[in-house]
């Protein structure tokens, strides 16, 4: 039995592997509408997420099985105290999967040492989210074909943004991928994420403004910026417009580069982006759904 | 200083000059029936001073721990008035309850009742993460 918990527990086989039968999936989805009949995803949400919770609701009831759980932990039996460990015993013998969110760090890995089914990380606080990861991974696959040879751009908070560290992780398991890394000085790539770059031998550059960097980039990968995380006003009202994506920088963008965002976007990417056909972030939210089913057949074993 | 020598029993060598009290209690030698003898600021040849533990009893000691406590421990096992055998310590690839986890956003932080589990990361740096949530525990800091 497996378990998904980082995005890393998947080797780059097993990776591709996944990313190939969501492909199929998106080729032929009624050949998948009853592969988990009779089979239930509990969805565990110890904090609320919407987003996350119905991607794997609609994945699971694509794939023709049903689903139970609870959308926030005050509508929970954790409201009465009770522990991750016995939640995951407990909900294991009423589901065959379970994805989990919970707001603290390394509550997937308590569920997964309790749990009798596989159990996949929906989020453990500001850790791992790998159904993120492999939502980004799908819609590169989709929309690029293959990831060798790329240059990935990085705009926005790169230094607490959880989805842009794993992202960089799972990206340098590729040849060649070269990326370029925007933001304000103070929220530039952690150490341990510059160290796997140099050690792995990538080209990567940190540039302060998106303008500059935006020419170059197969890929620009959008992050907010929250102003609260500024060391100084002065910073922020020099470098805040640089972290906005509108017509105006899409302009100096290739007529190829696609814009991805893990959403929920706030104002970041200006609504006139929206209608622009290299604005990918609605598109990226249906191969969530897509990555989702793929990897539920394959830890309930069915594909 | 010359404390009566062990007949049979454990001779915990070689630990840094100042730590054997908090070795004496991490690894619960305070609840202990047999005579433990404690000598501090030994003279060593190799490190200036030292300490040196003497437990007259073959206990079964946690040998992770201690080597997550200090690796250059020696710990020599005395049978008979003599050394029978002598075991050289290093830092332990896991380590379960010596350490508890400083991260407050860490499952460990509100789910009581889990072991605290830590692997090791880097053998040179002596860095150990915490298996939930990954935070560094740098182990030279602790000395
Ligand atoms: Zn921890």
């Amino acid at each position: 039995m497996r378990h998904l918990i980082s995005p890393m527990d998947l080797s780059v086989q097993e990776t591709d592997q996944l990313l190939a039968l969501a492909d199929r999936i998106i080729a032929d989805p009624k050949a998948y509408s009853h592969k988990c009949d009779g089979k239930k995803l509990a969805t565990l949400f110890f904090e609320p997420s919407t987003r996350t919770r119905l991607s794997f609701e609609a994945a699971m009831l694509e794939l023709g099985g049903q689903v139970l759980g609870f959308s926030s932990a005050d509508s929970s039996s954790a409201a009465k105290g009770e522990t991750v460990s016995d939640t995951a015993r407990v909900v294991s013998c009423y589901a065959d999967i379970i994805a989990m969110r919970h707001p603290k760090e390394g509550a997937a890995t308590v569920a997964a040492a309790k749990a009798t089914v596989p159990v996949i990380n929906a989020g453990d606080g500001g850790h791992h989210h790998p159904t993120q990861t492999l939502t980004d991974l799908l819609t590169i696959h989709r929309l690029k074909g293959s990831f060798d040879g790329l240059t990935v751009g990085l705009c926005g908070d790169l230094k607490f943004g959880r989805t842009v560290h794993s992202l960089i992780k799972a990206m340098c398991r590729y040849q060649n991928v070269r990326f370029l890394l925007v933001s304000p000085p103070e929220l530039r790539v952690p150490d341990y994420i510059r160290d796997d770059l140099v050690s792995g031998g990538f080209a990567f550059t940190e540039v302060e403004r998106l303008e500059d960097a935006i020419s170059d980039m197969d890929i620009l990968y959008m992050t907010r910026v929250q102003r609260e995380r500024f060391f100084n006003e002065e910073d922020y009202i020099r470098l805040r417009d640089s972290y906005i994506l509108d017509s105006e920088k899409m302009k100096l963008a290739k007529p190829d580069m696609i814009v991805l965002h893990p959403l929920p976007r706030v104002n970041e990417i200006a609504a006139e982006v929206d209608d622009d056909p290299r604005a990918k972030y609605f598109e990226q939210a249906l191969y969530g759904k897509y990555v989702r089913m793929a990897l539920i057949l394959k830890l309930l074993e069915v594909e | 200083m010359n404390v009566d020598s062990v007949e049979r029993g454990l001779v915990i060598d070689h630990i840094a000059a100042g730590r054997s009290l908090e070795i004496y209690r991490i690894l619960g030698l305070d609840k202990l029936d047999c005579c433990v003898a404690i000598i501090k600021n030994a003279r060593s040849q190799k490190t200036g001073r030292k300490d040196i533990m003497k437990i007259e009893d073959r206990i079964d000691l946690d040998l992770d721990a201690l080597g997550f406590l200090d690796p250059n421990i020696t710990v020599n096992i005395i049978d008979g008035g003599t050394i029978v055998e002598k075991k050289k310590l290093r830092l332990p690839e896991t380590v379960t309850d010596v350490i508890h986890c400083a991260n407050p956003r860490c499952i460990t932080s509100v789910e009581h009742g889990l072991p605290h589990v830590f692997h090791l990361a880097d053998r040179e740096k002596g860095i150990y993460r915490c298996a939930y949530c990954d935070q560094a525990h740098d182990r030279r800091k602790d000395q």
